[in-house]
């Protein structure tokens, strides 16, 4: 039973003769996504706002997850749906007085932004469909992509060691002959900044006065953290 | 079983694949739904026993074996109440989210050697995040409540699980540096043969970040003493104060299997998975390899391992529950970041640096058979397995060199 379920999974990556599974889930995390992200759009209450924004996104992980790009996958269900929860947590922190939890949005602004957003839109369609790879691409080439896919080589391109060629050992890439360096610098910059952030937001948020012990008791029991 | 079903039944075959898929799915299901039956039972009898009582006694003879089917028909006959200020759609859809989320973290959960939902490559990370998803089910049903109770219950839920993320994310780095993938089939696997290649013994490090570990993961599942969404005594009953009938009963569902998911991600990445203290199987000349049936016997064997250790998790999570008293909010928070985070960022470096000094392990007792971190992938490869690993194997060969390079 465990070979069948095994193989269950080669054969729906591959592609069954009968119903193209592939496709179908695409169309069906793609319509979420799409419907979900104009439910955001449309819904007139923050917090509904918020949970339609989420489950938008978590729709698009599931066309990470199909496309075999796991770690991908895993990272937006980690940053865009986790703080689109934070997000949601000052929405809920901001709005719980009356006048606030509704939003209308003015004819005005629906047109401008209708303007914007269609402008984007057919920018990156016009750039999508013309892109080379699109035309060619069949359902045969869908399965001679399925492998095992491998976060390996990202892992130790990000501490600065790159697979497909390095600079240190002089290797150049088997793919294109060119000597890559990894994204250790890039990292470290980026890991500083965070800290910088973190550091900067504690100091921004720490309590500027001393308070006795009494009142700080108090304000933990009304579950109000700052 | 799906070969079978086509060519001798002769059921179409998206027919077949859907019901295998609905299979896996409902087998999973099932695990949560009848493990939050017995467990609530358990939470029952060792509540009643740690505060000298009997507990439940009459239903269903004399252990009270019946009183959670007894709990559920009585939470199928409430009436399913909504208060009036309440946000209809979302006060609906709150416990729902809860579930799928619980639900969806197992798929990534090995139950056995390569019986896993769908295996994938950074199983350890999908849990995690998929388990951190749980807690917008719990703001939405306290935001959508209208309902003070609630809304300090959802609030207070927020702020413990996003800061307990944090040392729970970094004690869950060791096992996967130790074993250098986050893969949790292969990180169950490398702890094969006796309990010392356990990595809860691989150094005294990993023995001090298991612990932080379980402090996290209790407070990451709102247990007690870090039940302060709930807080009886303060807020009523937290963010489900207007929950009733069915819809409460998800969010009890989704309490109880979370436990037993981190339980059991505990035991991958602890506590040797499906390897026994003891490796019976090996010691007897089997592995999964082996043949159809002993092979599944085996299996069999790993998933009682597995079932066994977290169970035994989810047992002392309520040991700890009835033992200890609630903590105030700032005392949360203070054990989080002041205790919590530093052990286990300490312990991380510590790990590493003895993985550097000590590259084969001390306690390194090998029964020769089964060389620990030997991954049985070979016999994976062959007619029927898994085809598609053998074609892209050539490919994984550099990145290994790679390492080897970096570690010389």
């Amino acid at each position: 039973m465990m070979q069948a379920l095994v193989a269950t999974h080669t054969l729906l990556a591959a592609g069954s003769p009968g119903i193209n599974w592939h496709g179908f889930f695409f169309l069906l995390f793609a319509l979420l996504a799409c419907g979900l992200a104009l439910a955001v759009v449309l819904a007139d209450n923050v917090v509904r706002m918020a949970f339609y924004l989420v489950l938008s996104l978590g729709a698009t992980a599931g066309l990470f997850f199909l496309a075999g790009a796991e770690f991908v996958g895993a990272m937006q269900l980690m940053i865009y749906v986790g703080g689109t929860l934070v997000l949601l947590i000052f929405g809920v922190m901001l709005t719980a007085q009356e006048p606030f939890v509704a939003i209308r949005t003015s004819t005005r602004d629906k047109v401008l932004a209708g303007v914007v957003g269609g402008a984007l839109l057919a920018v990156l369609l016009q750039a999508a469909l013309t892109g080379p790879a699109w035309s060619g691409h069949t359902a045969v080439d869908a399965s001679a992509g399925v492998s095992q896919p491998t976060a390996t080589p990202l892992g130790m391109a990000l501490v600065g060691v790159r697979v497909d060629g390095d600079v240190a050992s002089g290797q150049p890439s088997p793919v294109d002959g060119q000597v890559r360096s990894g994204y250790l610098l890039p990292f470290e910059i980026v890991s500083v900044h965070l800290l910088v952030v973190l550091v900067g937001a504690a100091y921004l948020a720490r309590t500027k006065r001393r308070k006795s012990s009494a009142s700080v008791r108090d304000e933990a029991l009304t579950g109000v953290v700052r | 079983m799906a070969e079978y079903l086509i060519q001798t039944v002769g059921l179409p075959e998206w027919l077949t694949w859907s019901l295998m898929a609905v299979l896996s799915a409902v087998l999973i299901l099932n695990l949560m739904a009848g493990g939050a039956l017995v467990f609530i039972w358990a939470e029952r009898k060792v509540s009643a026993r740690i505060q000298d009582r009997l507990g439940p006694t009459r239903t269903g003879g004399s252990f009270g074996w019946l009183q959670s089917l007894a709990d559920g028909i009585k939470l199928l006959a409430k009436e399913d109440l909504m208060p009036e200020g309440a946000d209809g759609m979302l006060f609906r859809v709150a416990p729902y989210v809860s579930f799928c989320a619980s639900f969806a973290a197992f798929i990534g959960l090995p139950f056995a050697f390569d019986m896993v939902g769908l295996r994938l490559n950074v199983g350890v990370f999908y849990v995690v995040a998929v388990l951190g998803l749980e807690v917008f089910g719990v703001i939405l049903a306290g935001y959508a409540s209208a309902s003070k109770w609630s809304l300090f219950g959802a609030m207070r839920e927020a702020a413990q699980v996003v800061s307990y993320e944090v040392p729970l994310g970094m004690c869950i780095v060791v096992p996967v540096m130790l074993a250098g993938t986050m893969d949790l089939v292969t990180i169950g696997e490398k702890q094969a043969g006796w309990f010392t290649n356990w990595y809860l013994f691989h150094d005294p490090f990993t023995f001090v970040v298991f612990w932080v570990y379980v402090t996290c993961a209790v407070a990451s599942v709102n247990r007690a003493p870090f039940d302060l969404a709930e807080a009886e005594s303060e807020l009523v009953a937290g963010f489900h104060t207007e929950y009733s009938g069915l819809r409460w009963s998800f969010f009890f569902m989704a309490e109880y299997s979370s436990m037993f998911l981190v339980s059991g991600l505990a035991a991958v990445l602890f506590l040797g998975g499906w390897n026994g203290p003891v490796p019976l199987a090996t010691l007897a000349g089997l592995s999964e390899g082996t043949g159809e049936t002993t092979g599944a016997l085996v299996r069999l064997l790993g998933l009682a391992n597995l079932l066994g250790k977290a169970t035994l998790g989810v047992l002392i999570m309520m040991w700890i529950r009835w033992t200890l008293p609630r903590l105030r909010i700032d005392q949360v928070m203070t054990t989080c970041l002041k205790y919590c985070t530093p052990i286990a960022a300490a312990m991380f470096a510590g790990a590493m640096v003895w993985l550097w000094v000590f590259p084969g392990g001390v306690l390194n007792l090998d029964d020769g058979s089964r060389r620990p971190g030997e991954i049985r992938e070979g016999w994976l490869e062959g007619p029927g397995g898994r085809a598609p690993a053998a074609a892209t194997a050539p490919a994984s060969i550099p990145a290994e060199e790679a390492v080897a390079e970096v570690a010389g």
